[in-house]
């Protein structure tokens, strides 16, 4: 036996494609079994349909559907009406495995890495043999290019094995057609799953939906204005590292390390670069591009010990509040739930990383009560089907005690059970996933935290909703009992004795001793421009909305204490609302509530309140939140103890 | 027909209304205080010998929905009592039970919540129900033994009954009405009477001819006795001087018979003096027989040890015998029936049994 040397080993050393690593890890990508296969070819054409559409400000129109043959091959066809995609560029984005225009610009996308669709493609390539087919169209009046593609592995490189131009009716757009082998049987409910859940979080978008069967699912748009457009931010010094910095250094187009730091990264003003360098022990002047290692070692550890503004945050693009208790609205109608409740969070920062947490909780209706809560996780409005278990979102939740929201759960810990579904929305320039296969948020205590005081908050809104209804219900009973049977047990007692019925007032006030605030909601559709949305509304579909509605909200305020009573009234309203008239008179109108002084109530007297929101659609204010101050809220019904702005 | 005269009834119903009226007149919120009619509430009465209710009441307000409720129905019942009582005619619980489905908002939910409110009321006026012309549902009791009764009948005309003579096997039946005005007693020649709870046992008693052999009255209970049963006992007992014993089955469940006749039933507590005869004794079948007697048995169920144990605490049975009893049982984990006894041949209990107990009783002589 020849002993090897190092020169015969050299011999086998070679580089290795991108493409053929990606052939042998395809379960890091999501490509694990037949089932996922399917799940992860669609999740990766919508994505990039979504991300191209709110690129150029058009809201999606998504058509998906599957074909099933019987040997077990699928072919997926995803089309959009996005920007469509130069025919230069075609084989490059579908073709190449880490191309893409969104992986160095750090700001909130679905996509990142450029390996989404082109691995869906070389997945359908090994396992079916069959290319890839795209059709796109860029403008109005052009033909659309047809294009057949194979992946090279060896090079990374598309081949194109047929182009042709075709007349395509959409003004513009993007269609990809994969055959693929998948386990159509089983992943076509995930496949439902996964569309419905984005259409929850893409309220923006139509999805129309074919499945194998022929069957034809619509979820349907809620909100008529794309996102805002999330924007690029520069990296923040606590997140960058230490490699990166010196890369960046080398690259840098500033002379003096001051320009340098304050140029090229976000929250450094003049003061904070001064006490950097003063932590680094650094000459401000120094050329970056001169820098030592040691140097920018002490650079990389002094931004550790320098308090530094957190990024900010435009970078990120939530979906709101509203909007998503709108879609949750929609697409949880058959379940007619009791409430929904909603929760953001202010943006907040791990390692540098803007992020933001909303969270949305659906409760009762049909929803099982002896069953675990269900949980809908996204990312950047992308679901996360698998991997519950090892996701940041369950843990969070899990570590709540909601034994005393209403909830089941063994010893306080773990996943509760009951009538409910519970929505997380994490968004961030850098979701920190587990995986390349995006389908689980990593354990970083910041998320956690942010995730666990959301889930708080919703927790204590539905504790009060109970709350409030048990009340309301005992004082129903209380109305019951003055309306009608109190006039019966006096008419008979004066019956049987032969008196004139007495009077009642005055038990009345005694047994009620409350001041009772009732409220209706209601809505009218208006023929006129709502006056302002939560989105910015781009130009094209302002002009095209021609109707809007009026939410009207009335308040009826009684006092059935036996003296008189005068506080001050304050109700609750989404900040993105315009308020139109407001009776009587308000004391304020802020930014999320109307406040009154009302004047004094005398016993068995009521005062009418009334107001009007725009800028709503109906449903999205459905229960007004009330408060009063200067009165024991104990006295009151339907209103809590006003804690302040 | 039996005339009585009502206007105390009447009186009471007027007074019950009254002190409604004037609280509405008073602007005070209506509302009745009876006593609490459980087990923590009933104190021995020494100057009666019975069990009464104690100090502990209770406030039905208008101010809760259940309250109003409740009072409303107080009020719809007495006042379809009085109109009864006008019209001279009377009606069973049940058909008094259906006549509130006619009384709107205070209609009855249940025949149980009627009955109670039935018992609420005797209390809250401290008329008996028969004052309130309402007769339970339950047929009576049948008795067996040298008495002879005499009967109002429905002809308004007396009638002598000799309850062995003019009887059939299955005994002379004790009327729901067994007040004075309905039933007097002409003469017994008995030595003391025994109330049965099971009916296989009084027959096994009467086929033996145990009445004419023992010189006894027996008396079926049928199972809990029903308040005319335990009416007739006491005035069986108390105008011919006769002692009881009583003989039922050997569980919890028959102790609460044996602790109704002789101490008063928690439920009607406030009529014990009526209902109770204090001098009646306990027989059997005791726990104690179980081993002496070597009876065959069955295992106490959860039930029966929950009830054992509630004994323990009801202040009727804080007596030696009863506590020694009771734990002995509770030891034991058995139970038995008084028919157990056949397991030594038919004629054992009148032959064997009852004379052994009874002299131990200090009832007979040996």
């Amino acid at each position: 036996m020849t002993k090897l040397t190092a020169h015969d080993l050299a011999k086998k050393q070679k580089e290795i494609s991108v493409a053929e690593f990606f052939e042998r890890n395809k379960h890091i990508l999501g490509f694990g079994n037949a089932t996922r296969a399917l799940v992860t070819s669609i999740k990766e054409g919508v994505d990039n349909s979504l991300d191209s559409c709110e690129e150029v400000n058009i809201l999606p129109e998504i058509y998906v559907e599957i074909k099933n043959h019987e040997d077990g091959e699928c072919k997926i066809i995803v089309e959009d009406n996005g920007p469509g995609i130069v025919t230069k560029q075609i084989p490059h984005i579908f073709g190449r495995l880490l191309y893409g225009s969104r992986f160095h610009a750090i700001r909130q996308s679905r996509g990142q890495q450029g390996i989404g669709i082109s691995a869906v493609i070389l997945y359908g390539q090994l396992t079916t043999g069959k290319h890839a087919k795209i059709i796109s169209k860029v403008q109005q009046d052009r033909p659309a290019v047809v294009m057949e593609l194979a992946i090279d592995t060896n090079k990374n490189r598309a081949e194109v094995i047929n182009r042709e131009t075709v007349h395509w009716d959409k003004p513009s757009g993007t269609r990809v057609e994969i055959s693929i082998i998948a386990d159509y049987k089983r992943g076509k409910r995930f496949v439902y799953d996964y569309l419905q859940s984005t259409s929850i979080v893409n309220p923006h978008a139509q999805i129309t939906y074919k499945d194998a069967e022929g069957e034809e699912y619509l979820f349907e748009r809620t909100a008529e204005a794309t996102p805002k457009k999330s924007c690029e931010i520069k990296p923040h010094p606590y997140g960058v590292e230490l490699g990166t910095l010196i890369k960046m250094a080398k690259n840098t187009k500033a002379r003096k390390l001051s320009t340098f730091l304050k140029t090229e990264f976000s929250s450094m003003g003049d003061r904070t670069t001064n006490a950097v360098c003063e932590k680094a022990d650094l000459d401000r002047n120094a050329n970056p591009k001169e820098m030592k290692r040691e140097e920018f070692l002490a650079l990389h550890r002094a931004f550790k010990k320098v308090k530094i503004m957190a990024p900010s945050t435009d970078c990120l693009s939530p979906i709101s509040e509203t909007l998503i208790r709108r879609s949750l609205k929609h697409e949880t109608k058959e379940i007619s739930p009791e409430f929904i409740i909603t929760a953001s969070r202010p943006a907040s920062v791990y390692s540098g990383n803007p992020f933001q947490t909303e969270v949305g909780l659906v409760y009762g209706g049909t929803l099982p009560r002896d069953k675990p809560v269900q949980l809908m996780r996204f990312a950047n409005r992308v679901p996360l089907l698998y991997q519950q278990g090892g996701c940041v979102i369950t843990s969070a939740i899990s570590s709540i005690d909601w034994r005393r929201y209403g909830f089941e759960q063994p010893s306080g810990k773990g996943m509760p059970s009951g009538p409910a579904i519970f929505l997380t929305h994490v968004s961030s320039t850098q979701i920190p996933f587990t995986s390349e296969s995006k389908e689980a948020i990593a354990d970083i205590p910041e998320i956690e935290n942010e995730i666990k005081l959301a889930f708080r908050e919703c927790a204590r809104k539905v504790q009060h909703h109970i709350h409030k209804k048990v009340r309301r219900k005992k004082t129903r009973e209380k109305f019951d009992l003055i309306t009608k049977i109190l006039p019966e047990i006096a008419k008979k007692s004066a019956n049987m004795i032969d008196k004139p019925i007495p009077s009642l007032d005055a038990v009345i006030t005694k047994i009620m001793d409350i001041v009772w605030i009732e409220d209706l909601i209601e809505y009218e559709k208006v023929s006129r421009q709502p006056v302002q949305t939560t989105i910015i509304p781009d130009k094209e579909s302002d002009n095209t909305r021609s109707e809007g509605t009026i939410t009207k909200s009335k308040i009826m305020v009684v006092n059935y204490k036996h003296n008189s009573q005068k506080f001050n009234l304050y109700a609750l309203i989404p900040k993105d609302a315009v308020v139109g008239s407001v009776e009587p008179k308000p004391a304020k109108i802020a930014n999320n509530y109307i406040k009154w002084n009302l004047g004094t109530i005398p016993p068995a007297n009521k005062v009418d309140v009334s107001f009007e929101l725009a800028g709503l659609e109906k449903g999205d204010f459905d229960e007004n939140d009330l408060y009063v101050e200067n009165i024991n809220p104990a006295f009151v019904i339907g209103a809590d103890k006003w804690e302040g702005d | 027909m039996i005339n009585k005269d009502y206007s105390h009834v009447i009186n009471k119903i007027d007074s019950l209304a009254a002190k409604i009226y004037n609280d509405f007149q008073k602007t005070d919120v209506p509302f009745l205080q009876l006593p609490t009619r459980s087990k923590s509430n009933i104190k021995f009465d020494g100057k009666l010998n019975v069990w009464k209710y104690g100090e502990n009441t209770i406030e039905r307000s208008a101010k809760s929905l259940d309250g109003a409720y409740m009072l409303l129905r107080t009020m719809y019942l007495a006042d379809f009592i009085k109109e009864m009582i006008k019209v001279n005619k009377s009606s069973t619980l049940r058909e008094m039970y259906y006549i509130s489905e006619g009384w709107d908002l205070a209609k009855f939910h249940s025949q149980n919540e009627s009955n109670l409110l039935a018992e609420d009321l005797e209390v809250i006026t401290s008329c008996m129900r028969e004052d309130f012309k309402l007769r339970p549902e339950e047929d009576g009791a049948r008795v067996i033994g040298n008495v002879t009764i005499e009967e109002m009948t429905r002809n308004n005309t007396k009638k002598k009954i000799h309850c062995q003579d003019d009887v059939g096997d299955a005994g002379y039946s004790i009327p729901y009405n067994v007040e004075p005005e309905k039933i007097t007693f002409k003469g017994t020649d008995a030595d003391f009477i025994v109330a049965i709870e099971t009916g296989g046992m009084f027959d096994r008693l009467a086929e033996n001819g145990f009445d004419t052999s023992n010189r006894a009255i027996l008396v079926h209970l049928k199972g809990q006795p029903a308040r005319s049963t335990r009416r007739f006992i006491k005035r069986l007992s108390d105008e011919n001087n006769l002692p009881v014993i009583v003989f039922t089955d050997c569980d919890p469940w028959s102790y609460r018979i044996y602790a109704s006749v002789a101490y008063g039933a928690i439920k009607t507590a406030h009529i014990s003096e009526y209902l109770a005869t204090p001098a009646a004794q306990y027989l059997g079948v005791t726990p104690s027989d179980i081993e002496n007697y070597e009876l065959p048995t069955d295992d106490l169920t959860k039930e029966d040890i929950n009830a054992l144990k509630s004994e323990l605490t009801d202040p009727r049975f804080q007596d030696s015998f009863w506590k020694g009893e009771i734990k002995l049982q509770l030891k034991l984990g058995k139970k038995s029936e008084q028919q157990a006894l056949a397991k030594y041949g038919l004629d054992y209990v009148t032959d064997t049994y009852l004379p052994e107990k009874l002299a131990e009783m200090g009832i007979t002589r040996k």
